[in-house]
């Protein structure tokens, strides 16, 4: 069963959930956990295990051959993201611009543009006993995440045996990067806070999921801070909110100095527990 | 004019709290440009009326002719983004998929592709109860965040500023360091990194701090809830000073922020002590930079 942790807003404690999560359920489960914040991953803060591999992640931009182009300029025309232009005599490509989508490349007739790999980030693998993380990490520099989400998605689903659980830290917001993290999983847990911030961008991100049509539950963190409005929301809406973890100052330290939560403040362990019996009921198909 | 971006890397540092709390304290003298397009929360302090709303059109995405299409395939077989499909009788296009290459559309041997412009979400420009002209935005759900919307936002923000002869913007800029980021910082003057002393705060702030440099615009930087680990806020001092990264204040770890949120309120509205005060003089901090700039 694969399960996306995502949030509207960034900063609700996705990482913290995700982490403890997935460190949790590798007691009794094979579990990996993936994370797909690609531009800020944070999740091997939390968890330092043994190195399994490390692979370089490209993306194919097409190269410039200059010997076999006769500068019809049909390359840059055909171009939608301003990636091929034409200088006088010379035609300039703009990696971070280019989409990869093969036009320039397959349409020229003289071949003078053949698609190269070219380097966009790191896919590290790490084994912390029983639990396999991997990390997708883009360059700095590099615009966009999601070639990288995808591929780091692609290195997960082939690791061999399956797991029982797959769990993806997902970037913040609602835009594409997050979409390519919430493609294809069977459940995705929105977390978020009790404030008007919070709330606000629940919203968003319900939207989201209504429009991809996944199924989604939330988690409400720092409860007790705020106010009741993210929790009438969810009522309203027919949302289960399968967890509440409590506003603790304890949570915030432990957090800072990159420890798991779970093994240190009950509290939250017994909210895994609940989160625990959700998936495990969701994935035999009992709830909704 | 001058170009103030506040950005933090990691998300839930402060980042919008604070930015609304400098759009307070400045009032009509600045205009406030809401990059954080994904997901835009600044006016949620800042009360804002609407004075002027607009589509955003950006990108394309692949409408089939129907009429036309003979369903042989062949867009299929060069989408890369696996957007096209045959089903229920015939060839259709994922929107979510869709890329917008336009490549299907140049294959096509029935011209039966054509590429449409993408209506990618709302721009708006309002007047806060603090007294300041906003411009802020909606990307649509599921669109693409390539920076092109937040060029937008910043683009109208600085003809606004120019037309009331405004001297000063004020951007909240987007988590990350990919797209919407570069978008929001390309033109700045002075870039305020708010950060947290936790081991992921430190570490976004080291990786959008490169991003910073590439750009080679100068960094002050605020650490917020400082109190909640005095050592990694150690480590981030030292980083600020090996980098030569002004270091403008210490916020303690204070429930205010979201008291005064769930007011509404900015924190130098809703707290009238040390917090407030910390606030207003690490604005007048860079305001100072800025008027010295000048000179």
């Amino acid at each position: 069963m694969k399960i996306t942790v995502a949030s509207g807003k960034g900063g609700t404690g996705k990482t913290t959930l995700a982490t403890n999560l997935a460190h949790f359920l590798a007691n009794s489960y094979r579990t990996t956990l993936a994370d797909l914040d690609v531009e800020e991953p944070d999740s091997r803060l939390f968890l330092t295990g043994e190195p399994v591999g490390e692979k370089e992640i490209d993306k194919m931009v097409p190269e410039w051959i200059a010997e076999k182009c006769i500068l019809c300029g049909d390359c840059q025309k055909r171009c939608n993201f301003n990636a091929v232009i034409q200088l006088n005599t010379i035609i300039l490509v703009f990696p971070e611009l280019c989409h990869s989508c093969y036009a320039c490349s397959e349409l020229c007739s003289e071949s003078a543009l053949p698609m190269k790999p070219q380097k966009i980030g790191t896919i590290e693998h790490v084994k912390i006993n029983t639990l396999d993380v991997v990390e997708g990490r883009l360059d700095i520099g590099q615009e966009q995440a999601v070639p990288l989400i995808s591929q780091t998605k692609g290195f997960v689903n082939a690791l061999q045996p399956p797991p029982d659980f797959t769990i993806y830290d997902a970037p913040p917001g609602t835009s594409c990067p997050v979409i390519e993290a919430t493609k294809g999983v069977d459940l995705v847990i929105l977390v978020t806070e009790p404030t008007p911030f919070g709330l606000h961008d629940l919203k968003l991100a319900v939207e989201t999921m209504r429009t991809i049509e996944s199924d989604f539950a939330v988690v409400i963190n720092r409860d007790g801070t705020g106010n009741d409005n993210v929790a009438h929301y969810c009522e309203k809406e027919r949302i289960p909110v399968i967890a509440k973890i409590p506003n603790q100052r304890k949570i915030a330290e432990l957090y800072s100095r990159g420890e798991l939560i779970y093994t240190q403040v009950p509290e939250f362990k017994q909210q895994l527990q609940k989160i625990e019996q959700y998936i495990v009921e969701f994935r035999q198909g009992g709830a909704k | 004019m001058k170009e103030v971006v506040i950005i933090s890397g990691k998300g839930g540092t402060g980042k919008t709290s604070l930015t609304a709390a400098f759009a307070v304290l400045e009032g009509e003298d600045t205009v406030v440009a809401d990059c954080d397009v994904d997901a835009a929360d600044l006016h949620l302090l800042l009360a804002p009326e609407v004075i002027q709303t607009d589509d955003f059109y950006s990108g394309k995405m692949a409408v089939i002719d129907e009429e036309k299409c003979t369903n042989c395939g062949i867009c299929e077989e060069r989408c890369r983004f696996d957007a096209l499909h045959f089903s229920r009788g015939q060839y259709r296009v994922d929107p979510l998929n869709c890329e917008g290459c336009g490549y299907c559309s140049l294959v096509c041997p029935e011209n039966a592709i054509i590429m449409e412009e993408q209506n990618v979400g709302v721009w708006r420009i309002s007047n806060t109860k603090a007294g300041n002209i906003m411009v802020d935005a909606a990307l649509g759900i599921g669109a693409e965040n390539s920076g092109k919307l937040v060029a937008k936002v910043k683009q109208e923000a600085k003809k606004i500023a120019t037309e009331k002869g405004i001297d000063l913007i004020l951007v909240d800029g987007s988590p990350g360091i990919g797209c919407p980021v570069i978008s929001s910082l390309s033109g700045a003057d002075f870039v305020v990194l708010v950060t947290e002393p936790t081991l992921s705060g430190l570490h976004d702030l080291k990786r959008v701090y490169e991003l910073v440099k590439q750009f080679k615009i100068r960094a002050g930087c605020i650490i917020n809830k400082f109190d909640i680990n005095r050592l990694v806020a150690e480590q981030i001092r030292e980083f600020l000073e090996e980098k030569q990264i002004l270091y403008i204040a210490s916020l303690p770890y204070n429930e205010s922020f979201i008291h005064a949120l769930t007011m509404g309120q900015t924190v130098v509205e809703y707290d009238h002590n040390e917090l407030s005060r910390t606030v207003r003089e690490s604005w007048n901090q860079v305001r100072q930079i800025l008027k010295n700039d000048k000179k």
